[in-house]
């Protein structure tokens, strides 16, 4: 392999909220019946965490599972685990309809960071990020700005987001500029 | 002289003096002031000169519905026109200047046309400049242009920043005053999240100056309490400076929050623009005070009687030592009260009704204030101000009783419920005929998708004039809101008010009853837009009877005020003018936003670098350094051409072009669509969504296919590859990519539910370069790798391995006529890969090209492009593609469509190549010519240029386009538009210039 290299090349900017990008993730989207148990145990096989319910995210370091749709989980795993990752799911769910691919590069990941990383968020998705809400754990797929996104939280001040690859560096400037605007002070600390 | 009183002014701080300039005289202040009330201060009673008629103005209201105090507020960067004084709070270095004034406010030629209005009334733009038409552009409107309007437009670019804030609620409360906050406690203590939004610095409403008694205490204790209470819960969020602007479907609402308006020096976003989904919207917005249509109602010191009050007890500002009150409600006399116990002289209270003995007229009868029943102004008098009025019956015709000097009258006509945020959606409204007011009917709120309302109007806004229903209707509103949000914790008691008891108003809507029209004529509705009674009464006359039309024609609301005061009164006399009820003529619509709010607001951080997502692929940082001449593409910009040195555009195009056909090119392909499409029903589905069949091609094989409407309009085209017995790949056109998968997943979702079939946009997945010319395989086999031969990789197919370093999808296909090869890379090393390519291919005279090399290339080889050729009404038999129409399949989208007479049709121009004899490149888009005329007297057309463009290989223009019966007319010399020059005759040819067998590609 020769230079890989993500979108922003792990790009930050300090602040009282920082913006980094966080470099190459593993990312397969598996496409399935989300009840059926062989679908739920290789995700969960292949990342150590809890098979994330309806909304949520489970997330340890660069593994975890998150929920995309009724129909679709994302599955995070070590940028150079994907290719074994993608062949232990085929082999798992072999005769069974459903869908598996790479979107690793796909993807970009930005993590946001600092005690109104909230305000940062709420700035740029129309999503209720109320504490009362969204907690750790809850993932959202919804628009930043003028472009698709997801995000959760992994903690109560850091938000990870993911959007497209060649949009990385408008929803970077965003995730900049509106942490540099400071805190707004609306939502409550969670209790 | 309107000055500053010794004691009083609630919110200024007198202790802090601000320095500000107004038309470039250095004035002071205090903090705390408004710009209208430091005016004030400074006996600057003159602000303006009105819209039409340049007449002068002073401020007449104290809050958001002020129609005359506008001005150009700061320079340069942070020039602001049309900003209302009454609602521009001062601060030290502000400077104004007046609108609408040439040469100078004090002295204004345009004043002019004041004698000139009677050849000014309503509709004269639509009477006077119908003809000759000519004459409208040319002379009227220029000198119209330069007479008329407001504010200038900023020259400097904008250097606040401004942004957009989401949240969620389940109440949101619009107005802070006393039923405002009633509300959100009650909201509050419910259990909901609230928030809570005034539109000025300070909470408490009208209920400040007027101080009644709320829970035993004085209006202002409870007002602090009542926000201390709020401020300490966690569930409540509280807003000052943040006007409620517009209420939307679904419970959607924007908040316009000024943040350093206030502070221009500090840091930070300058406007806010909340963008709320509640649950539950309650709107305590007050009421506004309407003026009374009397002669010359519009002279500077004719104030509103609330604001004058407002002026005296919040910013210890006098209009006058005289004030004469004019009223036809109780209300007003508070300022008569108010002004005596300042000190100040009250010569009269002209009261029109007959009878006015309530708590308050007592009151100012004990105070020893003349009262005049059953009596008007005939008109006041004056120039720049006003210097007194004359005394009139109210029901008579202006017969003057008595001339009365004054240097202030506060006039009172009642009050309008604000409404508007109730009515944004749809809220409705019934005419309260005892309080003579527009009120919210709440039995018909705005509704959400359950059919429910979302909306409850409270307090004042709601009708409810008096304190304790006002409150307690607050607090009510609240309490239900929040139960409607799914909140029903008990809130407490509701807060108990006390009032004075009131008479009741008689509307007045002319003063006197019977004026003239030398009276009438000079009574003003619309102070912003310069309408009169008399502009209203016309238009009715001449048929504009509903209210709407009206309303367009004397241009009556129409001003930046949206006619805050004017309206009702507007539309009463419009009622009076065609013997119609109040309620059967109505009101205008009401819309958002409730005042004017910044377009940089709206626009937030929309702008510069984040005005748009500009959408760039792994290699963009090479093409920007490279001499990339970029057009956008969707939201991507892909390279034109790259520029060497200082050749121009059409000379690199050219070089491009030539050095892919000779030797090796290499362009940046990652833009193009990639959709998998997987599952059982995949091969079904697929020969559904293309015309051709899509499920009998084998594995490792690839095939263009044809996408239609279901209208049978072509909509996209691309590559499909197997990838495995239940896996294609389908490659869409750049700009197609999400539409495509939108498309699919619509018909999945939506009409083949059962279907077992995933789609997955995997476009960025990969950087794909086209590595294109006679050198292409040449490059690949010096990387080194999977076998590229002809014989291992044939034309149309595709073959996973490696090439150098890279994994990589190689596909045989060609767009160009070229031997070619797509390869796909991870996007990860799509810029490594880029580099490879352009490092192993120095020696074989690799060279990158861009899009226009891309579409020359094709069109030489006659291929098709979606977006030229085709534009939304093009079927592919119109194209010629009859053979990719799949006749053995029962169905795919289009296919019945296909069978339309108009589709079928012989008659449709069909796509030929295009050479003028004479070599030159056609124009674009330009229409072949028919003999004769149509029915409108244009001339006939039989065909139109689809693509066109100078050929390098053949040294020629080419062209494609469509053509009556082309295809059947080869050789035939047809013409040409060409725009602003004679037509330009060119040869019906085979479409496909270049390489007509495909030898080339197929080596």
């Amino acid at each position: 392999m020769s230079d890989v290299v993500s979108a922003l090349n792990g790009k930050s900017m300090p602040g009282d909220v920082t913006i980094t990008e966080a470099g190459l993730r593993g990312m397969i989207t598996l496409r399935g019946d989300l009840g059926n148990s062989r679908v739920r145990s290789v995700c969960t096989g292949l990342t150590g965490v809890d098979f994330p319910l309806q909304g949520q995210a489970n997330c340890v370091g660069e593994q975890g599972l998150a929920w995309m749709s009724p129909d679709e989980v994302l599955v995070l795993v070590r940028h150079d685990a994907v290719d074994a990752a993608l062949a232990k799911i085929a082999n798992s769910l072999k005769n069974q309809h459903h869908l598996a691919v790479n979107v690793s590069d796909a993807r970009a990941v930005i993590m946001v960071e600092g005690a109104f990383a909230r305000d940062v968020i709420a700035r740029l998705a129309p999503a209720d990020l109320h504490p009362q809400s969204f907690a750790t754990g809850t993932i959202r797929r919804t628009r930043l700005g003028q472009i698709a996104a997801a995000f959760w939280m992994r903690d109560e001040t850091t938000f990870e987001v993911i959007c497209f690859r060649s949009v990385a560096q408008y929803a970077f400037d965003m995730l900049a500029n509106a942490a540099a605007a400071g805190p707004v002070g609306h939502f409550p600390a969670a209790q | 002289m309107s000055t500053r009183l010794a004691k009083s002014g609630r919110f200024i701080n007198k202790s802090k003096q601000v320095s500000f300039t107004f038309n470039g005289k250095s004035l002071q202040g205090f903090e705390g002031d408004t710009l209208a009330s430091a005016l004030l201060a400074n006996d600057q009673l003159l602000v303006g000169r009105s819209f039409k008629y340049h007449r002068p103005r002073g401020v007449i209201a104290s809050g958001a519905e002020e129609p005359n105090g506008l001005v150009n507020l700061g320079k340069g960067a942070q020039f602001e026109p049309n900003a209302r004084v009454t609602t521009t709070e001062l601060f030290d270095g502000l400077t104004a200047e007046s609108q609408n004034h040439w040469p100078s406010l004090e002295f204004d030629v345009g004043a002019i046309n004041t004698h000139l209005s009677r050849f000014l009334p309503a509709g004269f733009y639509y009477k006077m400049f119908m003809y000759p038409r000519a004459f409208w552009k040319h002379v009227y409107e220029p000198i119209i242009r330069k007479s008329a309007g407001l504010g200038k437009a900023p020259v400097a670019r904008d250097e606040d920043t401004y942004e957009y804030f989401h949240v969620h609620a389940d109440v949101l409360v619009f107005g802070g005053g006393i039923a405002g906050l009633a509300a959100a406690l009650a909201a509050a203590k419910s259990g909901a999240r609230v928030i809570l939004m005034e539109q000025t610095a300070h909470w408490g409403g009208r209920a400040l100056v007027d101080q009644p008694t709320i829970d035993g205490m004085a209006a202002e204790d409870w007002i602090t309490q009542t926000v201390k209470t709020l401020e300490a819960m966690d569930n409540v969020t509280l807003r000052t400076r943040c006007m409620g602007a517009g209420v939307y479907d679904h419970g959607y609402a924007l908040g316009y929050e000024r943040l350093r308006d206030h502070t221009p020096d500090s840091d930070g976003p300058r406007h806010r623009l909340w963008r709320v989904r509640a649950e539950q919207i309650v709107t305590a917005t007050g009421a506004i005070e309407r003026p009374i249509s009397f002669c010359s109602n519009d002279l500077p010191g004719v104030l509103l009687a609330s604001a004058v009050r407002d002026y005296v007890a919040n910013f210890g500002v006098s209009l006058g030592d005289r004030t004469i009150i004019v009223t036809n409600n109780d209300d007003a006399y508070r300022t008569a009260i108010t002004l005596v116990e300042e000190g100040l002289t009250v010569p009269a209270i002209i009261d029109t009704r007959a009878k006015a003995d309530g708590e308050l007229p007592q009151m100012a009868r004990a105070m020893g204030i003349r009262v005049e029943l059953g009596k008007g102004i005939a008109k006041a008098k004056g120039t720049k101000r006003v210097t007194g009025v004359v005394l009139c019956a109210q029901a008579g015709e202006g017969a003057p009783l008595e001339e009365i000097a004054c240097d202030c009258v506060a006039m009172s006509g009642g009050w309008s419920p604000v409404v508007h945020l109730w009515s944004h959606c749809g809220g409705k409204l019934n005419w309260d005929e005892d309080q003579a007011m527009f009120r919210p009917d709440n039995e018909r709120p705005p509704t959400g998708a359950d059919g429910a309302g979302f909306v409850t109007c409270a307090g004042i806004a709601n009708g409810h004039l008096y304190t304790a229903e006002g409150v307690a209707d607050g607090f009510a509103a609240g309490r239900a809101a929040a139960k409607a949000a799914g909140h029903s914790q008990k809130p407490g008691q509701p807060p108990h008010g006390e009032d004075v008891q009131e008479g009741p108003i008689t509307p007045v809507w002319m003063m006197p009853q019977g004026a003239g029209y030398e009276l009438r004529s000079k009574a003003w509705l619309d102070y912003q837009n310069d309408v009169k009674v008399t502009d209203v009464q016309l238009a009715a006359r001449e048929g504009f009877e509903s209210v709407e039309h009206a309303k367009r024609y004397t241009t009556l609301g129409m001003a930046t005020d949206q006619g805050k005061i004017s309206n009702i009164n507007g539309l009463a006399i419009l009622a009076d003018t065609l013997g119609a009820e109040i309620p059967d003529v109505g009101t205008t619509t009401f819309r958002p936003p409730y005042t004017p709010i910044s377009l940089a607001s709206i626009a937030g951080h929309a702008r510069n670098e984040l005005f748009q997502p500009i959408r760039k692929t792994p290699i963009s940082d090479w093409h920007s350094a490279n001499g990339a001449h970029y057009e956008p593409v969707g939201q991507w910009r892909r390279p034109y051409a790259y520029l060497r040195g200082d050749e121009s555009v059409h000379d690199a195009v050219n070089r491009e072009v030539i050095n892919a056909r000779e030797n090796l090119g290499l362009l940046d392909a990652s833009t193009l669509g990639k959709l998998v499409v997987s599952g059982p029903d995949a091969g079904r589905f697929l020969d559904m969504m293309y015309t051709n069949m899509m499920s009998t091609l084998p594995v490792g094989k690839c095939r263009y296919g044809l996408m239609c409407t279901e209208n049978g309009f072509l909509m996209d085209d691309g590559v499909v590859a197997r990838i495995d017995d239940q896996t294609w790949l389908c490659h869409t056109t750049t700009g197609g990519a999400e539409r495509i998968h939108g498309w699919m997943e619509d018909w999945l979702q939506c009409e083949w539910w059962d279907w077992k079939v995933y789609v997955a946009n995997v476009t960025e997945q990969y950087a794909q370069v086209a590595v294109v010319g006679p050198n292409a395989r040449k490059v690949l086999e010096k990387l080194g790798g999977m076998d590229v031969s002809k014989e291992a990789l044939p034309f149309m197919q595709w073959a996973d391995g490696r090439i150098g370093a890279f994994d990589c999808r190689a596909y045989r296909i060609s767009f160009s006529g070229e031997l070619s090869y797509e390869i796909a890379v991870p996007a990860s090393q799509g810029a490594a890969f880029w580099n490879a390519l352009l490092d192993a291919g120095a020696e074989f005279g690799a060279m990158p090209y861009g899009t226009e090399a891309l579409h020359i290339m094709r069109a030489e080889k006659g291929f098709i492009m979606i977006g030229d050729e085709t534009d939304g009404t093009v079927i592919p038999q119109d194209l010629n593609l009859q053979w990719a129409l799949s006749k053995k399949k029962d169905d795919y989208l289009g296919k019945r469509a296909h069978l339309r007479s108009h589709m079928a049709s012989p008659d449709r121009w069909k796509l030929v190549g295009l050479k003028t004899l004479d070599g030159s490149v056609l124009e674009d888009g330009a229409y072949a010519i028919a003999d004769g005329t149509n029915a409108n007297g244009q001339g006939n057309t039989q065909g139109r240029v689809t693509s066109t463009y100078y050929s390098p290989t053949l040294k020629r223009g080419i062209a494609m386009g469509l053509v009556h019966n082309g295809p059947s007319r080869m050789g035939e010399v047809i013409s040409f538009t060409r725009i602003g020059a004679a037509p330009v005759q060119a040869r019906i040819v085979d479409p496909v210039f270049v390489d007509k067998d495909g030898e080339k590609q197929n080596v």
